[in-house]
């Protein structure tokens, strides 16, 4: 008898443990996505104060910050960068990734451990003597630092990414073309990189999205004339009391609406948790 | 780098494939770090440890530690401490697993600065929260959740939180779940399954999971500028060291800056990581998985 009593007593606290979990994350994401609606609500605005909804709906906002913000060529610089981040980060990513998966070396942990190193200091503790050494060499405030600075960590991302994938494809392919003659440029293209297509893919939506939404390292290096698209959004922000704010929410959709479309579209091809960080994908039993 | 010892004529070029991105990362890493490490002990003026003495006896800067302190591990114990049980009870896979995740997802790519104009226009005085507490009487006063440390620690939450909870969704599904059914035959409710088998090995993505999410709360900068108020308490260390390098134009100070917060970074991370050494080490995987 007390047994069952026990029983449902604790069946009922945790239904109670679940229903708060349940509760705190809804209350997390109603919020987010509210304050996500609040921001394209102000954008849409004629003017907004202290009411639920405003007065009125304008869509001229978004003209008058994009003359305001000069928007079309700050996206081009972005568009820029991001697309040589990706490209380079590739070219030195992907070999690098190749020799770690399938040779053993001296050095291969301390090797490991610099690419690693990138991703776990945070941007703005190695940006800052980064940022001083570029403009030692009069990179910073070009277009060039910013993409040099954006590829610290973008590069060993690839490689860490890359690195397991290149683990699971079999060896034997490499021996039998090898066995035919090819050499290892063109058993790179023939046989590497139409097997690693996906990783590849996967890889370099990664690091896009990812270098669309770094900020620190672009703040650090940028000139006027290099701003990506977070850095005036941060800038824009930051004078707010200069500007109407529903200006600034425009130019938060406009940023908002670039970073989902790539999201959207990586989320098609990858993992969500890859965005975060690698982790061996472990082979789950049925 | 490359394998030094290996007999010459049988010198295996693949090798040669990791030398860029090695020398990259040596020119433009390791090179700067040590740069700048030498450069903090060549002061503007004074002797070799003149800005770590400075740093150590102004008021505006060595309190930064503190404050940015004060911010980070409430944060990261935040965190970590939500994202653990709600990981935990996500962990069998379902059609929720795949759309949590990729909402929680959304808040992580859209960066610090776009959270932080929105936590402005939602979180502000007039804004829906605001609003809405006051309409049903929840709260009376004044709300202010921006230009201070809740505002800070609030963006901390958003934009770490997700971090977190996917971090650690992605360590307990990678725990073998024929050993919490092992346990199970014999009798383990998830409560008893949890604290003997999940928690002893997940202690190692715990720690890893704790010191990447503190040391991302520990370099919060924007938010700290937009959402607090960057002259008093949310003044961090990264402002300090920000206003070294591109207000005063003093390299050597901002560099003795970053590294007192990489170093105190370390040491957080170094006792994290010692405390979990003092626990259970072994597979997660039963047999061969």
């Amino acid at each position: 008898m007390s047994a069952s009593v026990a029983n449902r007593g604790s069946r009922w606290l945790d239904r109670a443990w679940t229903g708060l979990l349940w509760g705190l994350m809804t209350l997390f994401l109603v919020n987010i996505g509210l304050m996500i609606a609040a921001v394209a609500t102000n954008s849409f605005a004629k003017r907004w104060l202290g009411t639920w909804l405003p007065e009125g709906w304008t869509t001229s906002w978004y003209t008058s910050a994009w003359k305001e913000f000069q928007l079309d060529a700050i996206l081009w610089v972005t568009v820029q960068v991001v697309f040589a981040v990706v490209f380079l980060a590739l070219l030195i990513g992907v070999p690098a990734a190749y020799t770690l998966a399938r040779r053993n070396f001296p050095g291969k942990r301390l090797l490991m451990l610099l690419f690693l190193l990138p991703l776990m200091v945070p941007p703005i503790t190695y940006g800052i003597p980064l940022a001083t050494v570029l403009y030692k060499a009069q990179l910073a405030g070009t277009i060039y630092g910013v993409i040099l600075a954006n590829l610290i960590p973008a590069a060993p991302f690839v490689i860490l990414v890359m690195t397991p994938f290149i683990e699971q494809i079999d060896p034997n392919l490499e021996s039998a073309a090898r066995v035919f003659g090819a050499g290892t440029g063109r058993m790179f293209w023939h046989i590497l990189v139409p097997l690693l297509g996906p990783g590849i893919l996967a890889a370099s939506l990664l690091v896009l999205v990812r270098t669309i939404a770094l900020f620190e390292l672009t703040f650090l290096t940028a000139g006027p004339d290099s701003q990506t698209l977070v850095v005036a959004l941060y800038y824009a922000v930051f004078a707010a009391g200069v500007r109407a704010p529903q200006s600034v929410d425009a130019m938060a959709m406009v940023y908002m609406a670039v970073t989902l479309a790539w999201l959207l579209i990586a989320l098609r091809f990858v993992n969500p948790t890859q965005l975060v960080s690698r982790v061996k994908e472990h082979p789950q039993p049925a | 780098m490359t394998a030094p010892e290996a007999p010459r004529a049988a010198f295996d070029r693949v090798l040669l494939l990791v030398v860029p991105a090695a020398a990259f990362m040596l020119l433009l890493f390791i090179y700067p770090f040590l740069y700048g490490l030498a450069l903090s002990f060549n002061p503007k003026e004074g002797g070799a440890l003149a800005n770590y003495a400075h740093f150590f006896t102004t008021d505006n800067l060595w309190p930064t530690i503190w404050t940015t302190l004060r911010l980070a591990l409430p944060a990261t114990l935040i965190n970590v401490g939500l994202a653990l049980p709600i990981a935990f009870k996500m962990r069998v896979k379902s059609p929720y697993q795949r759309w949590a995740t990729t909402i929680l997802v959304i808040p992580i790519t859209l960066g610090t600065v776009l959270i932080a104009e929105g936590m402005l226009t939602y979180f502000g005085p007039k804004g829906w929260l605001a609003q809405f507490l006051q309409f049903f009487h929840l709260y009376e006063g004044s709300i202010r959740l921006t230009h201070n440390y809740w505002g800070v620690l609030i963006s901390l939450v958003i934009s770490g939180f997700p971090f977190a909870f996917l971090l650690i969704l992605s360590y307990i599904t990678g725990i073998d779940p024929v050993l919490a059914r092992a346990a199970s035959t014999l009798g383990a409710d998830p409560r008893s399954q949890f604290r003997h088998i999940y928690l002893p090995l997940l202690a190692p993505g715990l720690a890893m999971c704790f010191c990447l999410a503190f040391v991302q709360a520990f370099s919060v900068f924007p938010s700290a500028v937009l959402l607090g108020s960057p002259a008093g308490p949310t003044r961090v260390i990264s402002i300090a060291a920000y206003e070294a390098a591109f207000e005063q134009y003093d390299y050597s100070m901002a560099s003795a800056i970053a590294m007192i917060m990489g170093f105190v970074q370390l040491v957080i991370v170094a006792a994290v990581l010692g405390a979990r050494s003092l626990m259970y080490r072994g597979p997660v995987s039963a047999g061969k998985g």
